[in-house]
């Protein structure tokens, strides 16, 4: 499994702390924070692959708020939701939004991992495809190596 | 059948009471008004009728008697013109007219006679023996001898027999002769007599003295006074007939009909008893009135079979409204507990995730073979502490869970309602702190207890703070319950300061079914459920919402009063004792 950037977000810090220990553990470079503005917050420093994203949270913003924020903020991160059963529609609402799949709570380690690798393989396709197109664009006109981007 | 048998309450006892009276007095109402006012109506133009019959037959017969009157008279006249004075004092000439006279006219004439200025009568034909009969001292001479033609009244006269006189008076020789002739007193009652009508219906013929001109069927004195009034009546008036009801002499309304005859000196009186007179007219209302009492006793006996019918069937649906309602209570405790349950579910998942996580992070260390060092048994024993806590939690969910559900019974128990709203907020703490909803409860302390079943008044603060946490989910706010007591009654308050309710929704926001929830999302029944319970305790439920501001419940239900909860206390010292 190749080394990715993880961020997950929940309210209940010992469910947080405990999943971030295990992630790290699988060689994963794994960070937790505990409400959606401290991810948008962390989001707009540093990139991450894919984001584990509780939708019930309480206060300040909510599940499906925090996703439209790291869908603008960081457009290519991949969202995974965690939901409990009762909140399954707003999983689905958070799909529609762009989220790359549901985890029901509590779910299995082994689930979690292999839909964060399915994630990962989609950012790193999406990612090699615009690496593609810009170097087939800087072979066409090497000029633009020196725009801003 | 068996329903049948059960007797009604005191409500449904006074329910059959007015719906009988009801329908008794509409259906009583234009009947008797139609029966009334057709009865006096007919009455009216009954006796209109009867008047005028009365009044043509006396009128009729006023006619005949008079012209018989003077047709007896111009008979007399006649003969007195023809007759020869000279030789008046011949008997067979006298016999010779009256034969003529019996000839031609009938019977009536009885006899005839010659009376000089003397009186003395000096020729006479008749089945009496009244030659040389002396009249200078009776009545009749005295006023014949004064006029030329005359009628006497009724007499007895010599013979001592009713009869009375027509004579002519004639000049001749310097001398005044009268010639009389008697009238048949029978031939002439004849005529009065046939005047019969009905039962009671007669008539007679008096004169102004009062006394009978002809022999009533019916024997009575004559009360002066009244028929001299009529005398003047009908001289003053000018009239031919009048007609007048009264009481007669013994007591018994009659009518009156009378006419004068004679040129006034007599009274042609027609009486017949009114009850008599109108007797068709009674037969009619007699008719009337059994049909009347006829239709009464069925349409009383069809009102209180109706009404009892009905109101049986009354009772009998309330009772499946009753059992109905019931269902429905049953049905939306499921919908919101089921709501609740949402909420729970969410509460019980982050522990149980908690301790899969820790379990799976001990698995992970122990796959690693790294559970010697200090280091790694500290781990351990966090970790485990950590599944114990999150255990701990769940079981304490459980329970809040579990003493909500025991409550399933609608047993009424007086129980204080402060208890019952710090469990309810308790399960619910969790679905409004994902609403974003802070929740706060001011209780005043030591409320009085109040009379309920446990498990219904639970759903109902279940439905309001349900409600409150939909409106909120959105957007987050505050819910604030308060209870406190006021007059004997406590005082509920479940305020949020959501969106609001819209006015238009206001009016029908208890009513059953209603819901501005999308479909397969609510049921509409919540609120009239709430409604419902509360009415059944005898309290209120109000409602007070503004658009943007928030939306405010209020419920009213009556405190167990003091005296109650002494004397439960007293009875309960006395067991102990």
């Amino acid at each position: 499994m190749h080394n990715f950037r993880v961020l997950v977000v929940d309210d209940e810090t010992d469910f947080l702390e405990t999943l971030v220990k295990r992630l790290n553990k699988r060689m994963l470079d794994a960070k937790g924070v505990e409400s959606g503005e401290a991810a948008v917050d962390l989001l707009k420093r540093e990139v991450f692959d894919v984001v584990v994203l509780d939708v019930k949270m309480p206060g300040g913003m909510d599940g499906i708020e925090t996703l439209r924020e790291i869908k603008h903020i960081q457009p290519l991160a991949e969202v995974l939701l965690l939901t409990g059963h009762a909140s399954v529609e707003t999983s689905i609402e958070g799909m529609k939004l762009g989220a790359f799949d549901y985890l029901l709570k509590p779910m299995k380690f082994d689930d979690l991992l292999m839909k964060m690798a399915h994630a990962f393989e989609k950012k790193s396709s999406h990612d090699k495809k615009i690496r593609d197109a810009k170097i087939h664009e800087l072979t066409r006109y090497p000029s633009r190596v020196f725009d801003d981007e | 059948m068996n329903r049948k048998t059960i007797p009604l309450s005191p409500y449904y006892r006074s329910l059959t009471r007015n719906m009988v009276l009801l329908v008794i007095m509409i259906s009583f109402t234009p009947m008797l008004l139609v029966t009334v006012i057709t009865l006096d109506r007919f009455s009216a133009s009954h006796h209109e009728k009867v008047y005028a019959h009365l009044g043509e037959l006396v009128l009729k017969h006023k006619q005949n008697i008079d012209s018989f009157l003077v047709e007896k008279l111009q008979n007399i006249r006649f003969l007195a013109d023809t007759i020869d004075f000279d030789q008046c004092g011949h008997q067979n000439m006298i016999e010779g007219h009256l034969a003529r006279l019996q000839r031609a006219y009938g019977p009536v004439f009885v006899d005839l006679g010659v009376v000089n200025e003397q009186g003395q009568q000096v020729a006479y034909t008749g089945p009496f023996r009244l030659e040389e009969a002396l009249y200078s001292d009776a009545d009749w001479f005295k006023r014949a001898i004064e006029s030329r033609y005359f009628t006497s009244d009724v007499f007895l006269g010599l013979r001592g027999a009713p009869h009375f006189i027509i004579s002519a008076r004639k000049t001749c020789q310097d001398q005044k002769w009268i010639i009389r002739a008697t009238i048949d007193f029978v031939e002439f009652n004849r005529l009065v007599e046939k005047i019969r009508i009905g039962k009671t219906g007669f008539a007679y013929i008096l004169n102004r003295e009062g006394r009978f001109q002809t022999k009533p069927i019916f024997d009575f004195t004559p009360d002066l006074d009244i028929y001299n009034r009529y005398f003047s009546t009908l001289e003053r008036m000018g009239k031919e007939v009048e007609i007048q009801e009264r009481l007669d002499s013994y007591g018994v309304r009659s009518i009156y009909v009378s006419a004068l005859l004679k040129g006034g000196d007599w009274l042609l009186v027609y009486k017949q008893a009114s009850s008599d007179a109108f007797s068709d007219l009674r037969n009619a209302q007699t008719i009337a009135i059994v049909f009347f009492l006829l239709g009464g006793v069925a349409i009383v006996a069809m009102a209180i079979w109706m009404s009892g019918k009905m109101v049986r069937r009354i009772a009998t649906s309330d009772q499946e409204k009753e059992i109905m309602n019931e269902q429905v209570i049953e049905t939306g405790k499921l919908a919101s507990v089921g709501e609740l349950a949402a909420g729970i579910a969410h509460e019980i998942n982050n522990p149980v995730a908690i301790m899969v996580e820790e379990a799976g992070w001990l698995q992970d260390l122990m796959e690693d073979g790294a559970y010697k060092s200090d280091a790694d048994i500290k781990e351990f024993e966090r970790a485990l502490d950590q599944i114990r806590t999150q255990g701990k939690r769940c079981k304490e969910i459980t329970h809040k869970l579990l003493s909500f559900a025991r409550k399933t019974d609608s047993r009424i128990e007086d129980f204080e309602v402060g208890h019952l709203i710090e469990e309810l907020v308790a399960l619910s703490a969790q679905r409004a702190k994902y609403s974003n909803v802070e929740l706060i409860t001011r209780l005043e302390p030591k409320l009085p207890a109040i009379s309920a079943s446990q498990s219904e008044l639970q759903q109902v603060f279940l439905n309001l703070i349900n409600n409150a946490l939909d409106a909120m989910d959105k957007t987050g706010g505050t819910l604030e319950i308060s209870a406190k007591q006021e007059e004997g009654q406590i005082v509920i308050d479940v305020s949020d300061n959501g969106p609001g309710i819209p006015r238009a929704n206001l009016a029908r926001i208890f009513d059953p079914f209603f819901t501005t929830k999308p479909v397969g999302s609510g049921t509409g029944l919540g609120l009239s459920i709430c409604y419902g319970i509360i009415h059944k305790m005898g309290g209120e439920i109000t409602v007070k919402s503004t658009v943007d501001v928030g939306t405010t419940f209020g419920i009213r239900v009556p405190a167990k009063t003091d005296e109650a909860v002494e004397n439960k206390a007293v009875s309960a010292t006395d067991t102990c004792n």
